[in-house]
């Protein structure tokens, strides 16, 4: 990895003043050791690991091939035609995008009301924020699992429905397709709602109370406090919870592996799962690395476009030092 | 506002208010507080009690109480070799991919940090690049890699790509706690003989303890409850069960036992037991980490 460091200007601006003669230039050597020494291994195993594999993804999407023979069957975009045209695929694009959607329009503003009413001091206010972060640390797996033995067919889902007198709204939650991603959704509100609030209730501590107080002596009440005053200031906030949000639900695999596996009849894929099936359930490594660089493009256009226009402000000199 | 601002003002001790006089909508407030904490706690209040109860009852009636309690699953999960195994598993592989996470982190910051040098701005903007790509786009390819490497099934076929891709967040965290340490210290340290590579272990490293313990315990969380890569590195590289992580060792009694109903639950709570008690100490830790990663 040496060829990528080089000799730095001969003024260190942060150490001893610069020796002369051969005493310096050994301790331009001694830098470029260190320099090599400690940075070294971390860009070796970051680039074996993270930049090969995804240059080889976008490689491999050029051929029929299923991981393990020899790699000679090249057939161009013809992955890549067989995606775009397969209604299957279509539908997990489609997927990705509707929980995207419902995350921001839902989840969003459910979090923000709890958080706008816990934010004040009420008795066992650590115990809440304990319990709502519960969901969160659980693995998609774990709480996967949970919720498809909660929600099976005369489960403790419809026994509950029934004793409230609700047996009316009883379904075959994870079976029929036309509601199978509504749940999917709604197990991970479950899930992440709590982050959110979470997220919300630390962004709020930093909004001063001096703030809301001189608007309510201005005659603002609560609801104006809120709108006017706290919510403008949570932008942040708001902003990046909503960028985390954005890049998970097009990612999403887990919870969807574990609680439909897509099915049924397909309706819940999405496209990480849609590209598992191929690549590893059916050897289809080559057409599933194509379904990866779709999946890589399209997340990649959704955070330059978010970044240029939501998050801009608040990474600006993020990116080149958080310090000052 | 700016986003640096957002964890200073987190730690900030919010001065203590007087008495307030009682009004309606506190009740209110605990009342959606208790609507929100149910609805979060009570599908985990089922897994863990239902694993108290025998199948016939759970058939019988789904959403009833342990009555009488029976500890028959717990058992059998407690002692057989599947479960700590599998625990065994998730633990190496979560404190193999911390520890090496943070080595490779802290010393790759380091130099970003402290270093003057061409080509520091462009290392850094190739850390921070690897934010755009999930684990999910490289997983096919880094398969047929670990293969080749005759890594697939073994637990470094997970600690080293995880470690990998948790690089760019760990880089972007770490430089500027360490970029943050005046640079007088480094010349008085200088002066009393010290090498760079002596400031870096006596005093910048004692330093930004906080900046690692985020990053160790991001990277500690995403290996401990990873599915994706233990799915095609452990089962598809034909791992007995005993060998598997939690998550996935989880997944698979869950289809191989599917009719003992208790006994998954007994499984799935057991499961998450040492995550629970693990994250709920560090919560803060992790909200704070969270919002720097994003922050980046």
């Amino acid at each position: 990895m040496s060829s990528q460091i080089e000799a730095g200007p001969a003024v260190e601006t942060a150490g001893p003043a610069p020796a002369q003669g051969p005493a310096r230039s050994r301790s331009r050597i001694r830098k470029r050791i260190e320099i090599a020494a400690f940075a070294g291994p971390a860009l070796l195993v970051y680039v074996t690991f993270v930049f090969v594999p995804v240059v080889l993804a976008a490689y491999y999407s050029f051929f029929n091939w299923n991981g393990i023979g020899p790699l000679n069957r090249f057939i161009g975009i013809e992955n890549y035609t067989r995606a775009l045209s397969d209604p299957v695929f279509h539908n997990a694009i489609k997927n990705n995008f509707v929980i995207v959607g419902l995350s921001l329009l839902i989840q969003g503003p459910l979090a923000l009301a709890i958080a706008l009413l816990l934010n004040r001091r009420i008795r066992g206010r650590g115990v809440v924020r304990l319990l709502i972060f519960v969901p969160y640390v659980l693995s998609e797996v774990i709480a996967g699992l949970a919720w498809r033995l909660i929600l099976q067919p005369h489960g403790p889902f419809d026994s509950l429905l029934e004793r409230l007198g609700l047996e009316g709204l009883r379904q075959q939650w994870l079976a029929d397709p036309k509601v199978a991603l509504w749940v999917v959704f709604g197990v991970l509100t479950w899930k992440y709602l709590g982050l959110a609030i979470i997220l919300l209730l630390a962004g709020l501590q930093g909004v001063p109370d001096e703030l809301m107080e001189a608007a309510a002596i201005d005659g603002a009440n609560w609801w104006q406090i809120q709108t006017r005053v706290t919510i403008p200031l949570l932008g942040p906030t708001i902003r990046i919870w909503a960028f985390l949000s954005i890049i998970g639900s097009l990612q999403l695999f887990d919870m969807v592996w574990i609680l439909t596996q897509g099915g049924p009849l397909n309706s819940t894929h999405t496209m990480a799962s849609y590209m598992v099936l191929y690549g590893l359930n059916r050897s289809q490594v080559g057409y599933g690395s194509a379904v990866a660089v779709i999946l890589f493009v399209i997340s990649l256009t959704v955070a330059l476009l978010y970044q240029r226009f939501a998050l801009r402000r608040d990474l600006a000199g993020a990116l080149t030092s958080r310090t000052t | 506002m700016t986003a640096a601002t957002l964890t200073q003002n987190e730690t900030r001790q919010v001065p203590k208010r007087r008495h307030k006089p009682f009004t309606w909508s506190q009740p209110l407030v605990y009342l959606i507080a208790l609507v929100v904490v149910s609805v979060t706690i009570a599908p985990v209040l089922y897994v863990i009690l239902g694993g108290f109860r025998s199948n016939r009852a759970i058939t019988e009636a789904p959403a009833a109480l342990p009555d009488p309690w029976i500890w028959s699953n717990y058992r059998n999960v407690i002692t057989s070799e599947r479960f700590w195994g599998q625990v065994l598993t998730s633990s190496v592989t979560a404190i193999g991919t911390t520890f090496v996470v943070v080595a490779l982190g802290v010393s790759v910051a380091f130099v970003i940090a402290r270093y003057d040098f061409k080509g520091r701005q462009a290392m850094y903007s190739l850390f921070a690049a690897g934010l755009l790509f999930p684990l999910t786009i490289a997983v096919l390819p880094l398969w047929i890699m670990l293969q080749q490497l005759g890594l697939l099934g073994s637990v470094w076929g997970l600690i080293i790509p995880q470690a990998a891709f948790a690089l760019p967040t760990t880089v972007i965290i770490l430089t500027p706690f360490l970029r943050a340490v005046p640079v007088e210290l480094e010349e008085a340290a200088a002066i009393d003989g010290a090498s760079k590579v002596g400031f870096f272990w006596r005093i910048l490293l004692p330093l930004s303890g906080p900046g690692l313990v985020t990053v160790g315990v991001l990277a500690f969380v995403g290996s401990w409850n990873a599915y994706l890569l233990p799915l095609f590195v452990l089962a598809a590289g034909g791992v007995p069960v005993e060998q598997f992580t939690l998550p996935l060792g989880v997944q698979q009694f869950s289809t191989q036992y599917s009719s003992d109903t208790a006994g998954v639950l007994a499984f799935t709570s057991l499961a998450m037991i040492p995550a629970l008690i693990f994250f709920l100490a560090l919560e803060r830790r992790i909200v704070s980490g969270l919002q720097g990663a994003v922050k980046g």
